[in-house]
């Protein structure tokens, strides 16, 4: 069975996010990268599932500039097998990202697509569902247990209410939330051998994607702040002072 | 003029309270705002939404199929139901994280996901970066815009509308590939965490399940909903659908109560919005302080019971 993850190339969760100051976006120059933590944990899935023995070859996939292939070679070094680069420079928006990726997935003939719910730079959390949507798939969202059997999955998800239990058919997407699992650390050894591991570069047009109209950012802000307030002595004036707000 | 079509998140019969507020951002849009609840039989949950006030018309689709709400067998309905509104609107729960997107790709649109402010039908504000920066964006009038709703930057829309329910057909295939097993929900006559007006969380320094008593004890004496930080999830003093933040839920909560919780970006991300931030810590460096308005610093322990004794 085969398995394709897709891999983002994100600013790193640790860096504090700068606003430029004329607007035009946020600064991502000269700031550290690294793989979306939610694909890191499809990702780690995808590899757990590998060593199980129920899939047996690992597809990594990313969509992005050249600077994306940092991002796959760690996917490699996580354990894919091989990847694909959709080499495209500029903003990708999810819906394009989602019909190149479909596009791939389709023509790999894959059964599991794996992804991470949301990239931690735009927050879309979009690209799953709508891979799944354009192929007419199952989707299986937010999930923190995935157990393949056969040609069928059955998800448990992380929804407001608490957990829902899927089963879907294969095949099917798959998107990973936080507690699906604690990936791996990656060791030297696997990082030399991912160097040497395949990357087949694509395009749109290769895949026969055309980007459509999307939206257009007009504007990046700061988010207003909030001012530190008051540091009380005791519980009676922790008291008081909500009384006096009207909270209590 | 605008027309938009809201879709109702509804459980055991009931409306969820994700959607007065995305009636909220519906009628901030302005034109018409029809709600429609896809259900086994929405009779009950469609009266509901008819008294959400700005709401003109309420549909309700009817199919065996909709037991579950499954975004699989939803969103065939929704894409044929959406022919001839100018927009349609999903509340930002997993409910409608999960459907919206696969409607927008039916329609080949690009969705807005968490709408945070409506500046005009074709302009948008929204989070990036787990609210680090805030996006303004345009969104290409046709064939339609699709967009989830932000639940904590909306306040609920009032009651006392008076809407028409009317029952719609659509013609959609539904697929069978997606079948249900079970929910495990977590029942608690607490308020809901994402509605509550008050909250009380706790955090990794509670160091075991059994001392969460002590927040469940304040919560219920404020009548407060109860929250948690990522850490106290993960250590598992308390179930994952009680979390606070970027990857839990984000709240705006008239009165936030912090209690053992350093504060995390992670965590402030879904807290930015609440009216009041308290903080109680032993560590008057934790980052928590520099958002609260009202701090104390002390041994949990001993200030969360002489807290519950004196409100």
């Amino acid at each position: 069975m085969k398995a394709l993850v897709s891999v983002k190339r994100a600013v790193d969760y640790n860096v504090r996010i700068q606003v430029k100051p004329d607007g035009s976006g946020v600064v991502t120059e000269g700031v550290k990268h690294s793989m979306n933590p939610f694909d890191e944990i499809a990702m780690e899935e995808a590899v757990r599932l590998k060593e199980k023995g129920k899939i047996t070859e690992i597809i990594a996939i990313t969509v992005g500039g050249a600077k994306n292939e940092e991002t796959l070679r760690s996917a490699l070094a996580f354990g894919a097998d091989r990847a694909i680069h959709i080499k495209e420079e500029g903003e990708i928006q999810p819906l394009t990202a989602a019909k190149a990726l479909a596009a791939a997935f389709k023509k790999e003939g894959a059964q599991v697509f794996f992804a991470g719910k949301q990239a931690i730079d735009d927050d879309a959390n979009q690209t799953g569902q709508m891979v799944a949507s354009l192929l007419d798939l199952p989707q299986a969202t937010f999930a923190s247990k995935v157990e393949l059997d056969g040609n069928k999955a059955t998800v448990t998800r992380e929804v407001d209410a608490g957990l829902e239990t899927l089963e879907v058919d294969l095949p099917a997407v798959i998107t990973a939330d936080l507690r699906l699992n604690e990936p791996r650390y990656l060791k030297l050894p696997d990082i030399m051998k991912a160097k040497k591991k395949p990357i087949d570069v694509q395009s749109f047009s290769s895949l026969g994607v055309t980007p459509g109209a999307g939206l257009k950012t007009t504007k990046t802000s700061a988010p207003p702040k909030r001012s530190k307030g008051i540091v009380v002595k005791t519980v009676d004036e922790l008291v008081a002072a909500l009384k006096g707000k009207g909270l209590l | 003029m605008s027309k938009v079509l809201v879709i109702a998140q509804h459980a055991d019969g009931k409306l969820s309270a994700a959607v007065s507020k995305t009636v909220s951002a519906a009628v901030a849009i302005g034109g018409e705002v029809v709600v429609a609840v896809f259900a086994v039989d929405g009779a009950a949950v469609a009266a509901e939404a008819a008294k959400i006030a700005g709401v003109t018309k309420v549909l309700t689709v009817n199919n065996a199929a909709n037991e579950h709400l499954l975004a699989a067998a939803l969103a065939p309905q929704i894409v044929e139901l959406a022919k001839g509104y100018s927009h349609v609107l999903f509340p930002g729960t997993t409910f409608g994280k999960d459907l919206a997107p696969r409607v927008a790709a039916k329609l080949d649109v690009q969705q807005v996901s968490d709408i945070m402010a409506v500046n005009s039908p074709t302009s948008f504000d929204r989070p990036i970066y787990a609210g680090n920066a805030i996006t303004t964006v345009e969104a290409p009038a046709s064939p339609l815009i699709l967009g989830t709703v932000r639940l904590a930057s909306f306040q609920a829309a009032a009651q006392g509308g008076s809407a028409a329910v009317e029952s719609a057909s659509v013609s959609a295939t539904i697929p069978t590939h997606t079948r249900f097993v079970n929910l495990e929900a977590q029942k608690s006559d607490r308020p809901e965490l994402q509605s509550a007006n008050r909250v009380v969380s706790g955090g990794r320094a509670l160091a075991s399940s059994e001392n969460f008593k002590i927040i469940y004890d304040l919560a219920d004496k404020l009548r407060a909903g109860v929250g948690a930080s990522r850490a106290a999830v993960d250590s598992g003093y308390v179930p994952n659908d009680m979390q606070v933040g970027q990857t839990g839920k984000i709240i705006a909560p008239e009165l936030y109560i912090a209690i053992g919780i350093s504060g995390a970006i992670q965590h402030l991300a879904g807290i930015k919005d609440a009216r009041t931030i308290v903080a109680i810590n032993k560590d008057a460096e934790a980052p928590i302080f520099e958002v609260a308005d009202f701090g104390l610093v002390g041994d949990l322990f001993q200030v969360v019971p002489e807290l519950t004794g004196k409100v």
